[in-house]
C-alpha cells in the first residue's frame, strides 16, 4: 500500500517520468477486459468473462457483470486471462547472501544484494511472473533473509517490496541440508548429521535469547526469533528424501514454519509430507541427474505431491529454469500426472499461499491485486504466447513492443550475463565441479 | 532408482539380446508424420526385418496377415539428436563418470567416442524412453579439439553394437570455454594459431612422406596427424562451436583457408550472419532453444530457429552439454520450444528427424519413414511438440524399445 502511494508521488513529482504517469492515469480509470476465458484459481473457469480492475486492484470479475460508468473496455475475446505467476524460488535480480565466513548467517539479507534494475527481473515478468520469493544461494546451511518481491516497475528495493502487516521489508529465511552446504571451508559441516547439529545448535541458542530481555541486540539472532514466533518462514532447500526427513525433524522440534524447497525425492515421502502438512515448492527438470541428489527426480513428482494432499507450487530456480519458461514447466507437470488445474494452481494461488500472500495475489477476486496475465491461448499449450503482464493494475508486459519483445525471446542487446550466470556458477561451487 | 524406474518399464525387453532377429510388426497412426511428403490420415508403417517395408494410408497399405500391430494418434520417424554428450557424460556427474573432457593437452583429435561410450548410461534410456532412437554424442565442451564424436542408435548392450557411424567428426571449440590461462591457448587468436598450425603441419609433404611409409609401426603420437590428414581430405568434418559471431566468423575462415568441410555447432548468434552462412554453404548445428541466455550465450534468442529456416540454411536440434542440472536436455522438447517461437511445426519435427539425420550425415538410413530406412519409429498420444503430451511407445529397428508413456 505504502510503496503504491509512494509510486504515485514520485510519479507526479517527476516530469521525466511522463510514461509512468500516463500508466497511472490510465490506471485509475477502470479498465474492464470482457469476453475473455478467465482462470481464475478461486473456482471453476469463466467462459465469456470479465475482469474489471480500479486503482490497481481487482473490483469484479465474472460473466454478464455490468462494466462500470466511464470504464474503459479492452475487447479480450479469444485472450485467456489467469493471475500473474508467484515464483516461489528465484534468483534473479542478481541475488546474493551470505560470503563464505560462515555457514549460518541469519542477519544478511537478500535485499541488501538486489538490483532492482537488473535484466533478469524484466525478463521474469515477460515469462509471467508477478511476484518472487528471491534468495540467497544454497552452499550454506543458513544464507540469509529472502525477500519477496513484487514485479512492479518500481525503482528502489523497497518500491517493489512485499511487506509484512507491521509494514517491515517481507521475506522469509534460506537454509539448506544435503550436499551443497557440505564442504571443506573452515567451520563449514563435513557430514549430514554435522549440519543437523549446527542448526540444532543454532535455534537452541536461539530460543534462549527470544526468551530474554534482547537489550543486547544480536541481528541474526533476531531474524531467528522471527522465525520461532511464525512470522518469518524457512525456505529448506532438499532433495533426497532421508534429508527432507530430517527436516521434518527439525521442524518439529522447533515448530517453525517451513516450506520445502526442490524436494527432488518428495515422491518418496508425499504421505509424510501431508501428515506433516508441510507444503512443498517443487521443480521439474528436463532428465534426472547432473548432481548425485538429483538422481531420482522425476517428471511425475509434482503430480504424486498433488494426490497426496500436499500443497504444491513449482518454481523456476532462475537461472537453472529460465523464468520465462514456468509455463512450461506448468506442462511437464501434467506430462508426469498433475491435473491441469492443479498445475496452473502451481504457479498461482498454492504460492501465493506458501508466502502468505494469498490475500493480495495468486487469484483474481475483488479487492485483491490487479497482477494478471493476458494470453492468446490455452496456457499450457506451447502455441500459445504471454501477451501482456500486468502488475498492480500496470501493463508492464507488452509483446506487441519491440523492447518487450526482445525481452520475451532474447537476441542482440538482451544480454545480462553476470546476473543470470551467479546461481549456476554458485550452485556448481557448491558441487566442488569449480 | 530412476534406472530402476526406467528398467521396469523396458526391462523383459531390454534383456534381449540384440543378436536377436528383428521383429515384424506394424505401426498404424491416426496421424503418420513420414517426414518425406505431407503427414498421412490414418497411417500405416510396415516393418519388416528391421527395415521400413511399406508407408502409406491404411486403405491402401496392407498389413501382413499375424505380424503385431501398435496404435498410436501420431507416429514420427524415431527422433535424431543432432548433438550431445550423453553416454560419455554421465548422470552422476561426478568425476568416475564424465568421459566427454580429457584436460591433458589442448588438441586431441585422436580420442575416439566408440572407446568412452557407455551404452548402459541412464540418461542414454532417458533419451530412448522420449521417443531419440538415434544420437550424435562424443567428445564435449572444455577444450579445443576434445576428440572425436560418434552416430549411435540409442538401445544396444555394446558400444560397438550401438555405433552406426563410429567417427562421425572431429570436435573444436572456439571461445572461452576452451581457454587456458595457464596451459594455453589463452587468447582467441592463439586458439586459431594452433588450428592453423596443426592443419598446416598435417598438410606439408614432409608430413605426408613421413606418414605415408609402409609396414612401419606408426608411433603413438602420429594418431593426431592421421585425424588432420582425413580432416584435410574431407573425409571427415570439423564441427566447430561458435556461439559469439566473431568465432563463427573464425570458423568460416578455418574452412576457406584449408578447404575442409565444417560444421558450426551452437551458432547463438549465427542470426547475424544469415548471408555469410549461407554464402558458406554450412550446416549449423543449433545450441538447444532452452540454452540459457548468459556468457557466450547472451545474446542467444528463441527465435533463433525460426531465422535460420526462413534464410534456407540447414540446421538441426541438439540436446547439447549441460554441466548441472538437468544433465542431458531433450531435442522433443527443445523442438517444442522453436515451434513456440515461430519455427513451424513441420520445421520443427524435421529439425529432429530428416534434418538432423542429413546434418550428421545418416540420411540414407534415418530420418524419415521411407521404405528401406531403418525401423525407427516414435509413437505419441498427442500432438508431438506440445509438453503435455507422452510418448507411447519407441520401435528401434523393428524392436519395440519402450511402452511405458513418458
Amino acid at each position: 500500500m505504502s510503496m503504491k502511494f509512494t509510486r504515485h508521488a514520485l510519479a507526479a513529482a517527476s516530469a521525466v517520468l511522463a510514461l509512468s504517469a500516463s500508466a497511472v492515469a490510465a490506471q485509475e480509470r477502470p479498465i474492464a477486459f470482457t469476453g475473455a476465458t478467465i482462470h481464475t484459481m478461486a473456482g471453476p473457469t469463466i467462459e465469456d468473462g470479465t475482469l474489471v480492475i480500479a486503482d490497481g486492484r481487482i473490483s469484479a470479475v465474472g460473466s454478464g457483470i455490468a462494466v462500470p460508468d466511464g470504464a474503459e473496455v479492452r475487447d479480450a475475446s479469444g485472450m485467456v486471462i489467469m493471475p500473474g505467476i508467484v515464483d516461489t524460488h528465484s534468483h534473479i535480480g542478481s541475488v546474493a547472501g551470505a560470503d563464505r565466513s560462515s555457514p549460518i548467517q541469519p542477519d544478511v539479507r537478500a535485499m541488501d544484494a538486489i538490483n532492482p534494475r537488473d535484466a533478469t527481473i524484466a525478463k521474469a515478468r515477460a515469462g509471467g511472473v508477478t511476484t518472487a520469493n528471491v534468495m540467497p544461494g544454497s552452499g550454506w546451511l543458513m544464507s540469509g533473509q529472502t525477500f519477496y518481491m513484487h514485479l512492479n516497475d518500481g525503482d528502489t528495493i523497497e518500491d517493489i517490496a512485499w511487506r509484512f502487516p507491521d509494514g517491515s521489508v517481507m521475506g522469509g529465511m534460506k537454509m539448506a541440508n544435503g550436499t551443497n552446504p557440505i564442504g571443506a571451508t573452515p567451520g563449514f559441516p563435513g557430514t549430514r548429521a554435522k549440519s543437523a547439529a549446527l542448526a540444532r545448535a543454532v535455534f537452541t541458542e536461539a530460543q534462549g535469547y527470544c526468551k530474554g530481555d534482547r537489550k543486547k541486540v544480536d541481528l541474526g539472532k533476531e531474524a531467528l526469533c522471527e522465525i520461532l514466533s511464525g512470522k518469518r518462514l524457512v525456505h529448506f532447500h532438499t532433495h533426497r528424501a532421508d534429508d527432507i526427513m530430517s527436516v521434518l525433524r527439525l521442524q518439529r522440534e522447533f515448530g517453525f514454519k517451513v516450506l520445502i524447497q526442490h524436494g527432488m525425492e518428495a515422491w518418496k515421502v508425499a504421505d509424510e509430507l501431508a501428515a506433516a502438512g508441510v507444503p512443498v515448492s517443487n521443480i521439474l527438470v528436463d532428465s534426472p541427474g547432473g548432481k548425485l541428489e538429483a538422481m531420482e527426480s522425476r517428471l511425475e513428482t509434482a503430480g504424486i505431491l498433488e494426490r497426496a494432499g500436499v500443497l504444491t507450487s513449482l518454481h523456476s530456480d532462475d537461472g537453472i529454469i529460465d523464468s520465462r519458461l514456468l509455463l512450461r514447466e506448468a506442462g511437464l507437470a501434467v506430462r508426469g500426472g498433475m491435473s491441469r488445474d492443479g498445475a496452473l494452481r502451481a504457479l498461482t494461488i498454492n504460492g501465493a499461499r506458501q508466502l502468505g500472500l494469498d490475500d493480495r495475489v495468486g487469484s483474481l477476486e475483488p479487492g485483491k491485486d490487479a497482477d494478471f496475465l493476458i494470453l492468446d491461448g490455452d496456457p499450457l499449450s506451447v502455441y500459445t504466447d504471454l501477451q501482456q503482464t500486468w502488475v498492480g493494475g500496470d501493463k508492464l508486459f507488452d509483446r506487441s513492443r519491440e523492447e518487450d519483445q526482445l525481452l520475451a525471446e532474447g537476441g542482440y542487446g538482451a544480454g545480462n550475463p553476470m546476473g543470470l550466470a551467479h546461481h549456476h556458477w554458485e550452485a556448481a561451487e557448491a558441487e566442488g565441479m569449480q | 532408482m530412476i534406472r530402476t524406474v526406467l528398467q521396469s518399464a523396458v526391462c523383459a525387453l531390454a534383456l534381449i539380446p540384440a543378436a536377436l532377429a528383428a521383429q515384424d510388426i506394424a505401426v498404424r497412426a491416426d496421424t503418420l508424420y513420414t517426414m518425406e511428403g505431407p503427414a498421412i490420415s490414418d497411417g500405416v508403417v510396415v516393418i519388416r526385418d528391421g527395415k521400413i517395408a511399406a508407408v502409406g494410408p491404411a486403405t491402401s497399405t496392407a498389413i501382413p496377415a499375424g505380424i503385431e500391430v501398435i496404435e498410436a494418434k501420431v507416429a514420427t520417424p524415431g527422433l535424431v539428436d543432432a548433438h550431445t554428450v550423453v553416454g560419455l557424460a554421465g548422470y552422476m556427474n561426478q568425476p568416475a563418470d564424465q568421459d566427454q573432457l580429457d584436460t591433458g593437452s589442448p588438441i586431441q583429435p585422436q580420442l575416439r567416442a566408440i572407446d568412452g561410450y557407455n551404452p548402459e548410461e541412464p540418461l542414454v534410456d532417458w533419451l530412448r524412453s522420449l521417443g531419440v532412437t538415434t544420437i550424435h554424442t562424443g567428445h564435449g565442451p572444455g577444450a579445443l579439439v576434445s576428440g572425436q564424436t560418434m552416430v549411435a542408435k540409442t538401445w544396444a548392450r555394446t558400444a560397438d553394437d550401438a555405433a552406426i557411424v563410429p567417427r562421425a567428426m572431429i570436435a573444436a571449440n572456439l571461445g572461452p570455454d576452451a581457454l587456458d590461462r595457464e596451459k594455453g591457448p589463452g587468447t582467441r587468436s592463439k586458439q586459431i594459431a594452433l588450428l592453423r598450425a596443426a592443419l598446416t603441419a598435417a598438410r606439408t609433404p614432409a608430413a605426408a612422406k613421413r606418414d605415408a611409409k609402409e609396414g612401419e609401426a606408426e608411433p603413438f603420437e602420429k594418431l593426431d596427424a592421421r585425424v588432420w590428414k582425413d580432416v584435410l581430405a574431407k573425409r571427415v568434418p570439423l564441427m566447430i562451436t561458435a556461439n559469439r559471431a566473431q568465432d563463427i566468423m573464425s570458423a568460416l575462415r578455418l574452412k576457406d583457408e584449408f578447404g575442409i568441410d565444417v560444421v558450426i555447432d551452437g551458432g547463438a548468434e549465427s542470426y547475424l550472419l544469415i548471408d555469410e552462412l549461407r554464402d558458406a554453404g554450412v550446416t549449423v548445428l543449433l545450441h538447444p532453444t532452452m540454452a540459457r541466455h548468459y556468457g557466450e550465450l547472451e545474446n542467444a534468442s528463441f527465435t533463433t530457429a525460426a531465422k535460420l529456416r526462413e534464410a534456407g540454411i540447414p540446421f538441426a536440434l541438439q540436446s547439447g552439454y549441460e554441466g548441472y542440472v538437468p544433465k542431458t536436455r531433450v531435442v522433443l522438447w527443445e523442438a517444442g520450444w522453436a515451434a513456440a517461437n515461430g519455427l513451424p511445426r513441420e520445421a520443427a519435427l524435421a529439425a529432429i528427424t530428416s534434418d538432423a539425420a542429413r546434418a550428421i550425415g545418416v540420411d540414407d538410413r534415418l530420418g524419415s519413414l521411407t521404405v528401406g530406412k531403418d525401423g525407427d519409429v516414435a509413437l505419441f498420444d498427442g500432438d508431438p511438440l506440445e509438453y503435455t503430451s507422452h510418448v507411447t511407445g519407441v520401435l528401434i529397428d523393428g524392436r519395440l524399445a519402450s511402452t511405458e508413456p513418458r
